[in-house]
């Protein structure tokens, strides 16, 4: 990948590190922003959400799992709050990266040195994504921004846990069938909700989908047809369900009252 | 997707939410026309169309673009209070909504910006998603760039041989011209030159200086990929 940048870009080696380096410290950032400052979007959609997941009582994760959830939906909410994020690949889906790369430094031990490589690993899969099927949430609804992410995150978490090629491979194909046809269809068009929520169940199927393949289970689909299958899907999606406002969520009673009242006034001077 | 993405379109861009299309594209507009005013700007017109008008509150795609007037790119955090800053620093805007224009892009502006010594600009511009955007008029002139290269913006009076003295000083610098769009109106000439190089301040002044010359400005790349390398 790294080879492959140089190449095209006609950069040196290092200035391909640079900027790994440079994403790896805006996801960080974002993450502990989320967690530590007060984050309540313009709209009042989203309060607080990662911290409340964070100190909650009353728990059914264990404490990665759940700490990675936090993360994810900690950047959402930085995102929404006109904080500073890394798209990865879409800002909508930029909390599953984070949280799954900051999960696995904190809570698996994973040394920072790794992480570039980590998202090397992660930029081949959305690169082998991007050019078969679609990010934009307008052409493969949900499933190519969060779907694609929960595929990156979970050939990052196989590779840094020492698994094979093949069972990144395999990953890959668990993460984006969890996420086959899922739709994009934001309330008042904001990426708050229902993107922070999927961007937490994001995580988690890169988790889920990540503990499977290094288990040694196998995709059956391989990751190339599902990849295709979900360039067929997006295709097939109405285009009331990608990205326009007009369908699913965006178009239940309560999500036009939240339209309505967002919307309702001009800017303030 | 280009044939061979940038491993940093995938990852990437560095930005302020929430929307790469509503707020990073949106900043980018604005600071296009801060180049192209080529001055400090002190007051700002802008109308934003269709889903930029309709959903611009909830995206700060109004503050993005007070912001890219203020010269801050898509990751500068003080977008977020981009109104403070335009006070403090003698910006006054305004913002129009105009709901429905199908011969517009949907997410488009019209900047309008004085400068403090009195020049004034005019550019429409589209956010295409992804944090690209399209220039799509300058002065009235229709233009089609995306500021992926350099890119020389020339109004000038129609005369012939404009274009061969223009593209003669570009030549004797050995800059490549990438592609060159040229319209007119009844006298004047809009020249719009892609360069895969900057020319210098030098050139820029000898051009400047034409007689029949009216505006010259140079825009820098925004390009996605390549530009996103620290220099």
């Amino acid at each position: 990948m790294v080879d492959y940048e140089m190449k095209h870009r006609g950069v040196t080696r290092e200035q391909v590190y640079n900027n790994l380096k440079r994403i790896l410290l805006v996801m960080e950032e974002s993450v502990e922003q989320g967690l530590t400052q007060q984050v309540i979007s313009p709209s009042g959609m989203l309060d607080n959400w990662a911290k409340k997941i964070h100190d909650a009582n009353v728990n059914t994760l264990g404490a990665s799992l759940k700490k990675a959830v936090a993360r994810a939906v900690a950047v959402g909410e930085v995102n929404a709050c006109m904080g500073k994020i890394a798209a990865a690949p879409t800002a909508g889906s930029a909390g599953i990266m984070p949280a799954v790369l900051v999960t696995m430094m904190d809570e698996h031990n994973v040394p920072r040195q790794r992480l570039p490589d980590a998202l090397l690993v992660a930029s081949a899969v959305g690169l082998i994504f991007a050019k078969n099927s679609s990010f934009a949430g307008s052409e493969a609804g949900c499933m190519g921004e969060t779907g694609s992410a929960a595929a990156m995150g979970a050939a990052s978490i196989v590779y840094l846990l020492g698994g094979t090629t093949e069972q990144i491979l395999e990953s890959v194909g668990f993460a984006l069938k969890a996420s086959m046809g899922l739709v994009c269809d934001p309330v008042a068009g904001l990426v708050e909700e229902p993107c922070t929520t999927r961007n937490a169940v994001g995580v988690a199927n890169a988790f889920v989908s990540a503990q499977m393949a290094l288990a040694g289970l196998r995709s059956l689909i391989p990751a190339d047809e599902v990849i295709q299958a979900t360039r067929e899907v997006g295709e097939l999606m109405s285009p009331r369900l990608k990205e326009s406002g007009q369908g699913g969520l965006a178009n239940t009673k309560t999500g036009r009252e939240i339209q309505k009242r967002v919307f309702r006034t001009e800017p303030q001077k | 997707m280009p044939d061979y993405p940038s491993l940093f379109d995938i990852l990437g861009p560095i930005m302020i939410g929430p929307s790469s299309s509503h707020t990073a594209g949106a900043s980018r507009i604005g600071s296009i026309a801060r180049q192209l005013l080529g001055d400090t700007p002190v007051r700002a017109v802008i109308t934003l169309y269709n889903s930029f008008a309709k959903t611009h509150k909830g995206h700060g795609t109004d503050k993005a673009i007070v912001g890219g007037i203020l010269g801050f790119g898509p990751d500068d955090e003080r977008i977020r209070d981009a109104f403070d800053h335009a006070k403090r620093s003698g910006l006054a805007w305004d913002f129009a909504f105009v709901g429905d224009l199908s011969r517009f892009h949907s997410n488009t502006a019209r900047v309008g910006l004085t400068g403090k010594d009195g020049g004034t600009i005019e550019v429409v511009g589209a956010s295409l998603g992804g944090g690209r955007i399209k220039i799509q008029e300058i002065e009235g002139f229709p233009v089609d760039f995306q500021a992926q290269l350099h890119t020389l913006v020339v109004i000038a009076e129609d005369i012939p041989g404009s274009i061969k003295q223009i593209s003669g000083v570009i030549a004797e610098e050995g800059v490549n011209i990438a592609s060159m769009y040229v319209s007119r109106t009844e006298k004047k000439a809009n020249m719009v030159i892609e360069l895969d190089q900057p020319i210098t301040a030098s050139s820029m002044e000898r051009i400047r200086t034409l007689t029949w010359v009216q505006f010259v400005r140079l825009v820098n790349p925004i390009v996605e990929g390549t530009s996103r390398y620290e220099k």
